[in-house]
């Protein structure tokens, strides 16, 4: 789960990382009254859960609080990679003198969490990586003991920060691996962390990534959603406990484990067909949730047909069958649908299929080719 | 013959008495396999499958008890890492966990910890392993395998099935088929088990089950070519998947633009091994 600029440096602020002064506008009056407050000069930042808003023009310095309206106007009737924007933050316009690149993310093939900063900070950081790694530092962490005091100091000096600086970075590198551990972050980066005229560190811009599976212990954050930024359908989804995302094809998949919904997606292009989605019911889902995946994927004008491919384990497909029917009982669908049930209790899946009217397959190429004959 | 498990054995289930462990239990003692005891806390000294099989409140007991010598973990996300340690804690050297959904932060604290104690973790979030004919242990259904001398590793659960059936309805068999499991940071990987492969007499042959995400098919892909001898068969799934919609630039930073579905391919064909371009593919693929 994303987290949009405002809502990460929040978290930051509580942490105790320097923020620059700032709220969260929907309109333009809000925006202008927040500039009055911060004394006319003023920052405009798109929050959209994409990057590059920078480079779009999401991003505008406003010299008093009339422009701070006109550039919140405009930066509010965008759209940003396809994401309509709908708040703007306006912070107070920093002196910058320098620029870091910081963030704690995890390095699954070192199984560690790991800390990442530059002295090359700001928008072009991944050409950084790519072009001059020497200039980026990685300090991987033991997750069991947390980020050391000396690390952080290492990583001070490696990036060539003034020694009274120290203390102050030391301070939100603690600070960084507190909200990415307390919060079961995948990712809290600050890009940039600024270097200000006057010499002081400032958090200016803040992305969080949030680990889905955490949420139970965050019900804080899950709060925080901002479903505005989802295809309804993947709202639908998620609440329904389902894996889904909306591809541009015809045949709409409905598979049991990721690895086997991605093979019948590639599977039904292999044989010259779309999918029109990924879905993943997950490990032993029942009748209510397989309706609900039916009703999603029937919710999307595109589908032509649908392919079912269950391979029972810790999924039923007597229970699949169930939600198979309770769904068409319910919806009413006009698409032929191609359904193939192998493993865990399949038997007694497809007796309870057998007067439903749909095309059985019994191999995975067969079932494949019979819902893009079917979708034509 | 087989790796890691076969009719010697005896296996826990730590949340056996749950809807997916019972369920699974009862499948796995039909299957042959030799469950010694049940873990649930609050539930000891009850007992399931009609008395079959005794239920302890906690892992040392039910070692103490029964000298179970592995486990399989069926209790929900939020408790299976406090599973893991509790069975590494009780000096359990194989430990397959199949819940799927536990943290990742969680995941790394487990793995390092685990990696101290020198347990063998399979999973999270995988099938288990299967040994046909002897030993299953976790929900590959039994009856889609058949024994033979094929050795499956796969990150994937149900499209492990899907291959496993592939062979058997070619009348190929498996000497031990692993699920290791999708998740970002889990026990065994590819090299694990592809090492063990290698030097298990029974196998002669190995299919190796991948997906996008991460860098271990490519890590595979260099063991295979620099220390398999044995031949190597392999599908990747994820070939018309979107590019995922990523967010910082962290991920970049720390894997590059490794991890789509076509590189590994050039990976793995690389190194000598056959790419099935669909699952009912691979068995044609080894003879």
């Amino acid at each position: 789960m994303k987290l949009h600029e405002y809502q990460s440096k929040t978290i930051f602020a509580k942490y105790g990382i320097p923020i620059p002064k700032g709220r969260v506008a929907a309109t333009a009056d809000e925006a202008k009254q927040i500039a009055e407050e911060l004394g006319g000069r003023a920052v405009i930042k798109a929050q959209v859960l994409v990057g590059g808003r920078g480079k779009a023009g999401g991003v505008k310095v406003a010299k008093n609080s009339d422009e701070a309206a006109e550039y919140a106007d405009q930066i509010l009737s965008m759209t940003i990679k396809g994401l309509r924007v709908r708040k703007v933050l306006v912070d107070e316009a920093a002196a910058i003198a320098h620029e870091i690149y910081f963030s704690i993310t995890n390095d699954r093939a070192a199984r560690k969490p790991v800390m990442i900063a530059s002295a090359a900070g700001g928008v072009d950081i991944e050409e950084v990586a790519a072009t001059t790694p020497e200039k980026i530092i990685k300090v991987h962490i033991d997750p069991l003991l947390g980020l050391r005091d000396y690390q952080a100091r290492d990583i001070a000096a490696s990036i060539d920060l003034p020694r009274e600086l120290w203390r102050d970075f030391s301070k939100i590198a603690t600070s960084l691996w507190n909200v990415y551990r307390e919060n079961d972050a995948e990712l809290a980066e600050i890009n940039p962390l600024v270097v200000t005229k006057d010499n002081k560190l400032v958090a200016l811009d803040g992305k969080m990534l949030i680990d889905d599976n955490s949420l139970f212990r965050h019900p804080d954050l899950a709060e925080i959603r901002d479903i505005d930024e989802e295809a309804p359908a993947e709202t639908d989804a998620r609440r329904h406990g389902l894996s889904f995302i909306k591809l541009d094809g015809s045949i709409g998949c409905m598979v049991n484990g990721a690895g086997l919904a991605m093979t019948s997606m590639d599977i039904v292009k292999l044989f010259g067909g779309e999918p029109a989605n990924f879905l993943d019911i997950g490990g032993g889902a029942k009748a209510d949730k397989v309706a609900a995946a039916m009703r999603i994927i029937l919710s999307d004008p595109n589908v032509k047909a649908i392919l079912f491919n269950i391979f029972g384990g810790i999924t039923r497909c007597d229970e699949v069958a169930k939600g198979i029917l309770a769904a068409m009982d319910e919806v009413k669908p006009k698409v032929p649908m191609v359904v193939r049930l192998v493993g865990t209790n399949a038997e007694e899946g497809r007796k309870l299929l057998e007067n439903a009217n749909m095309i059985t397959a019994e191999t995975l190429a067969d079932a494949a080719k019979k819902a893009v004959a079917a979708a034509k | 013959m087989s790796i890691l498990i076969n009719k010697n054995t005896r296996l826990l289930v730590q949340g056996i008495t749950g809807n997916d462990g019972l369920f699974h239990t009862t499948q796995m003692v039909a299957y042959g396999t030799n469950v010694v005891a049940g873990v649930t806390p609050g539930k000891g000294g009850e007992w399931v499958l009609d008395g079959k099989v005794p239920v302890f409140d906690s892992v040392k007991l039910a070692v103490d008890a029964t000298g179970a010598n592995a486990t399989v973990i069926f209790v929900p996300a939020r408790f299976a890492p406090d599973a893991m340690f509790e069975a590494a804690d009780a000096g359990i050297p194989l430990i397959v966990c199949i819940t799927e959904g536990v943290p990742v932060q969680d995941m790394m604290r487990v793995r390092n910890y685990l990696d101290h104690k020198k347990v063998r973790l399979v999973g999270p979030n995988c099938p288990g392993l299967l040994t046909p004919g002897e030993s299953k242990v976790g929900i590959i259904p039994g009856n889609i395998a058949i024994p033979g001398n094929i050795g499956v590793v796969s990150r994937s659960g149900t499209l492990t099935y899907e291959v496993l059936y592939a062979l058997m309805l070619e009348g190929m068999g498996a000497s031990t088929c692993v699920g290791i499991g999708g998740d970002p940071i889990n026990g065994t990987n590819f090299i694990d088990c592809l090492d063990m492969f290698e030097h298990d007499p029974h196998t002669e042959k190995v299919v190796l089950i991948g997906e996008i995400g991460g860098t271990d098919e490519d890590k595979a892909a260099e063991f295979i070519a620099t220390k398999m001898t044995k031949p190597v068969v392999s599908f990747i799934a994820g070939q018309t998947a979107p590019p995922g919609k990523r967010m910082g630039h962290a991920g970049a930073i720390i894997e590059g633009s490794a991890g789509t579905a076509a590189d590994k391919i050039k990976a793995l064909q690389a190194a000598g091994v056959k790419v099935a371009k669909h699952p009912e593919e691979i068995p044609s693929l080894l003879k």
